[in-house]
């Protein structure tokens, strides 16, 4: 997308992410997604009388290892209190980070060079989940709503960027390879869709070389997609507005995925007057150098790092590749499929199997058992159906690739058995092999599905499509 | 000065209903305790740090070792009204922060 | 009467019972809590089976603790697991707390028997106890005045004979001034001595739990049981609880005391002669007496009056109508907040709300409330500029005795102002002590006030011992 001559749009993200630790911020409570309703509450986290906040010492420490990771400050902190009503939330105040975030002043590097600056990166807590009964089961038109609190208390990082994003594609890379370093870190599972990480966009417009326009902040976005999609939308509903002589209004929009569009959730109103004030339950955190420097020391090598070495082995990749990069690096997976390719599988295929493998979830596979069973896919000893059931196997029960394939008969068909059921398929299907042979090439895929199928999947597809061409001449 | 409006402001974002008679009072009341408190608006206290809190202790946290929470039947016999294993409420007007 | 150290000897040597010492508090709590409406709930039953633990406890031969079989009453703003906890608030009311104050576990476990929740101003906002919801207490020594406030219910279970002990909460004085106002001993422990958690929070850099007693001793040895670190308040200081009982004839030999003019200047003339009474008895023990003006302090009631509101407006938003204690039905959820705090909600509160709302919202955070931060930073340099003279301060509790009912309710600012000597010290988060010191006006018991440092406890405690014994009290 773009938009029209001369103007450009300017983005900020705010990243919310849940930590992945045991307990929640200031009590000891679970931090578990999908236990039963109100099953992971305590007086702290339901905000009762008397009750008083102790902060998580992990909390603080992945804080700042997101910190270290995005190039922070990490400074003297301060915990405030945000004032507002709202019944997710049990004290009607949120205990946040206002003037003194632990992270400030960092950045972060795209893949393609960019780079973003990071102006703060803070804790806070997550606020209880609230069911809308009635009407469409959204907020509107709801009769009424129950609140379960076993999210609230559960801390977050607020990573807030600078308003340097130009481009939705832009937008969506920083969000994609903050996902990345928070996996990578161990602070978050970076599930948007569980709402684990959460993304609000700040998006204005301007003509090239003028003043920042009016933003409106983005809610509700889910995924990666919806981000870049929201975002394209709404720097073309401002520019529009602002073409035709309208003002754009600062409010906060909520993104219909169904729809396609972004529409007002509540304009910005003088009553949001939040009313920050030091949290006089809690004292400072003032982190001395010897302690982030365990932080640091706990820290391994960052998602790029790893990218720079994997893509060293790989070389040129396609766009697909280029995903299954970033998935296996997410999920840690790197280091295997390095080890493959230095063994001497093929990185195509190293890099497709891990990501692969990585759609079951199972127990990871050894580099060693990985390779092998790589390599006797290479040397045509495996189907690649069959290394794929060999490294399910494997990542179920373990064991020795070799004996897996053994055990299975997982012996290749010989070309004179293929022969033979092509025949038999061929002879089936005659119309179908007319329109083949008479050049519709779409049909080749017709006959490697049923020779797999007569073969329970034991037929090497590139083998059937070999062997069609030689018969068609 | 403190104005009726800004009582009525103020009681909005208190959540509080007043009463006509109450805003008068209220406001006569306030202001005599904020005209008190213009010695310490009007002091100049330029360079003065503040003190929201009496001692400096900094770095107070507990290890992240679950404890027991409550028993759900128990926090849930303190609420009003609960449906289905959570608070319920009337409909929220307005949306999310 | 016999002291708290005296009663639970003989519960441990077996000379009384937990269950006889329990009888004489109800029975005292019977005699006179419909005149004096000092209890809001008495807990016979879970008293007994308290009682009844120790009693068995001392007949196994076990080990039991400094207060074996002392019965105890509790401010109804401290949390205590299945016992009604109201604030003497109707918001509350009919509230069960699921848990347990730190210093109710710590009381249950020195052998402290908890008799039941004593009246307060509603959420400690007063100083008479005339803002409860459920009716004022009355003064024991004087039926006709209230017993000050807002700790006034636990100061009148202790100045009417029900329990030996006591247990209030100071945010601005709201033990020291009852405790003079009803002629017995209270403490405002040093900020951090004693736990907060299941502290029903008015103004959370402010509060303290501390000891109201008939005796010094009694105030020692409570606060040694209540004080100490807890890990589940993060103010809680890093230390165990100071030994206090081994002080308390320390005297006061070689101590520079300061009476400071701007703790005394106001008062009423017999609580002036009270507090000049005062420094004459400790210059006669040894001490050395130092006239002392400290002009900030003059500044600290309007201060508190901007920092104590604003984090009660915080501190009270979550009493909404969602998760326990009252509700007024409304259409949404919004209404229904404010159709709740409404109802729920006195006078005072909604005052002292409105005021803290105001001081920290959009165009006045500066002007009031970041000012008042600044005040606060003045009078505790102020303080610790004074402390490096002297090593106590001297004056006197509040500027009154104990006024008449509705004296002071019509105006807020006049009741505001019988705070102004106990206000500096919760501001600084240091240690006072008011000692019963004489009488004034219709015979009704002054309080002078001595003044520490963070951490001086002992050392007031021991100068408090020196005035009582010149009164000629045990
Ligand atoms: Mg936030
Ligand atoms: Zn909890």
């Amino acid at each position: 997308m773009t938009l029209p001559d001369g103007w450009e749009m300017v983005v900020g993200l705010e990243v919310h992410t849940e930590l992945k630790t045991r307990t929640k911020m200031f009590c000891g409570c679970r931090n578990e997604f999908g236990a039963p309703p109100n099953t992971h509450v305590c007086p702290v986290c339901l905000g009762l009388p008397g009750s008083l906040p102790v902060l998580n010492e992990r909390a603080v420490e992945l804080a700042m290892a997101i910190g270290l990771a995005l190039h922070c400050t990490i400074a003297p902190s301060t915990f405030h209190r945000k004032n507002y009503f709202y019944p997710d939330m049990p004290k009607d105040f949120q205990i946040s980070q206002y003037d003194r975030p632990i992270n400030a002043n960092g950045y972060l590097d795209l893949i393609d060079h960019s780079r973003v600056g990071i102006e703060r990166a803070h804790l806070e807590e997550d606020t209880g989940k609230s069911t809308h009964l009635g009407g469409s089961g959204r907020l509107h038109g709801a009769d009424r709503s129950l609140v379960d609190y076993n999210r609230s208390g559960v801390p977050l990082v607020e990573i807030v960027s600078a308003p340097d994003i130009r481009s939705s594609a832009q937008a969506r890379a920083y969000a994609s390879e903050l996902r990345a370093i928070l996996i990578a870190t161990g602070a978050s599972d970076g599930r948007m869709e569980e709402g684990s990480m959460r993304v609000d966009a700040n998006v204005s417009v301007r003509r090239a070389g003028q003043p920042y326009g009016t933003r409106c902040e983005i809610k509700n976005l889910n995924s990666l997609r919806s981000l870049q999609r929201a975002i394209d939308y709404e720097a073309e509903r401002q520019v529009a507005l602002v073409e035709s002589g309208e003002v754009v209004r600062q409010e906060t929009r909520h993104w219909d995925e169904a729809r396609g569009v972004t529409a007002t959730m509540r304009v910005k109103e003088e009553a949001d007057d939040y009313r920050y004030f030091r949290e006089p339950d809690l004292v400072d955190l003032a982190p001395d150098a010897s302690w982030v420097q365990r932080v640091r020391s706990g820290l391994g090598p960052l998602p790029a790092e790893r990218r720079a070495a994997l893509l060293a082995r790989v070389g040129e990749v396609s766009e697909a590749q280029r995903d299954a990069v970033a998935t296996v690096i997410d999920a840690g997976r790197d280091e295997v499929v390095r080890g493959a390719i230095d063994r001497g599988v093929d990185p195509a295929l190293a890099l497709a199997r891990a990501a692969n493998e990585l759609e079951s979830e199972g127990p990871a596979v050894s580099v060693d058992a990985f390779a092998e069973t790589l390599l006797m896919e290479q040397r045509g000893e495996l189907s690649a159906t069959q290394s794929k059931a060999v490294l399910a196997a494997l990542a179920q029960e373990g064991g020795d690739p070799h004996a897996i394939a053994a055990q299975r008969g997982f012996e290749r068909l010989s070309s004179n058995s293929l022969g033979a059921t092509l025949d038999e398929v061929i002879d089936q299907h005659p119309d179908e092999w007319r329109r083949y042979r008479d050049g519709d090439d779409k049909l080749a895929q017709f006959f490697v599905g049923l020779v797999m199928k007569a073969t329970r999947g034991q037929a090497d597809g590139k083998a059937v499509i070999a062997e069609l061409a030689a018969r068609r001449g | 000065m403190l104005r009726r409006e800004d009582v009525a402001h103020v009681a909005r974002l208190a959540r509080l209903t007043l009463s006509d008679e109450e805003l008068d009072l209220f406001t006569d009341q306030l202001a005599q305790v904020l005209e008190h408190a213009s010695d310490v608006a009007a002091l100049d206290l330029e360079g003065v740090e503040a003190t929201a809190h009496p001692f400096g202790l900094v770095n107070v946290v507990r290890a992240d070792e679950p404890q027991p929470s409550l028993d759900r039947d128990e926090v849930l016999a303190m609420a009003p009204d609960v449906e289905d294993g959570r608070f319920a409420v009337p409909r929220i007007l307005g949306e999310d922060q | 009467m016999r002291s708290a150290g005296e009663i639970a000897r003989d519960v441990r040597e077996g000379a009384s019972s937990a269950g006889r010492e329990l009888e004489i508090a109800l029975s005292a709590i019977r005699a006179r809590n419909d005149e004096l409406n000092v209890f809001l709930y008495v807990d016979e039953a879970g008293a007994r089976l308290a009682a009844q633990r120790v009693d068995e406890a001392v007949a196994r031969g076990e080990r039991t603790g400094p207060l074996a079989g002392v019965p105890v009453a509790l401010k109804d703003n401290l949390c205590q697991r299945g016992i009604p906890t109201t604030c003497s608030s109707r918001i509350l009311e009919g509230w069960r707390p699921p848990y347990n104050a730190t210093v109710i576990d710590r009381l249950v476990a020195a052998g402290a028997v908890p008799v039941g929740k004593t009246n307060l101003d509603e959420f400690a906002m007063g100083s008479s106890t005339e803002t409860s919801a459920f009716g004022p207490t009355r003064n024991p020594l004087d039926p006709t005045r209230v017993p000050g406030g807002s700790s006034g219910g636990s100061a009148a279970a202790v100045a009417a004979d029900m329990t030996p002990l006591a247990l209030g909460s100071d945010t601005g004085g709201s033990i020291r001034q009852p405790a003079a106002l009803c002629g017995i001993v209270g403490v405002k422990p040093t900020y951090g001595l004693v736990s907060r958690y299941g502290l029903i929070a008015f103004a959370s850099s402010l509060d303290q739990i501390g000891p109201l007693s008939r005796s010094v001793a009694d105030a020692a040895l409570l606060l040694e049981v209540i004080a100490g670190h807890d890990p589940r308040d993060s103010t809680s200081l890093p230390e165990p609880a100071p030994s206090l009982r081994d002080h308390l004839d320390d005297g006061v030999v070689g101590r520079r005391i300061g009476v400071v003019r701007e703790l005394i200047d106001g008062a009423d003339p017999e609580v002036v002669a009270s507090v000049d009474r005062a420094a004459e008895v400790l210059r006669a023990a040894g001490a050395e007496l130092v006239p002392l003006s400290i002009p900030e302090l003059r500044l600290g009631l309007s201060a508190y009056y901007l920092i104590a509101p604003a984090e009660a407006s915080s501190n009270l938003a979550r009493f909404d109508g969602v998760r326990y204690g009252l509700r007024v039905d409304a259409d949404d959820v919004a209404a229904m907040n404010e159709a709740t705090r409404t109802a729920g909600f006195g006078a005072e509160v909604k005052r002292r709300i409105m005021l803290g709302t105001y001081a920290l919202s959009a165009g006045y955070y500066d002007a009031y409330y970041g000012q008042a931060l600044k005040v606060r930073t003045q009078m505790i340099e102020a303080f610790r500029r004074a402390y490096r003279e002297v090593d106590l301060l001297l004056g006197a509790t509040t500027p009154t005795v104990a006024f008449p009912f509705g004296s002071k309710t019509a105006n807020p600012m006049s009741m505001y102002l019988s705070d102004v000597f106990t206000i500096p010290t919760n501001l600084a988060g240091e240690a006072a002590i008011s000692v019963p010191f004489g009488v004034g006006e219709g015979g009704l018991p002054v309080g002078v006030q001595l003044l520490g440092p963070g951490r001086s406890e002992a050392r007031l405690l021991a100068a408090g011992r020196v005035l009582e014994l010149a009164e000629g009290r045990p």
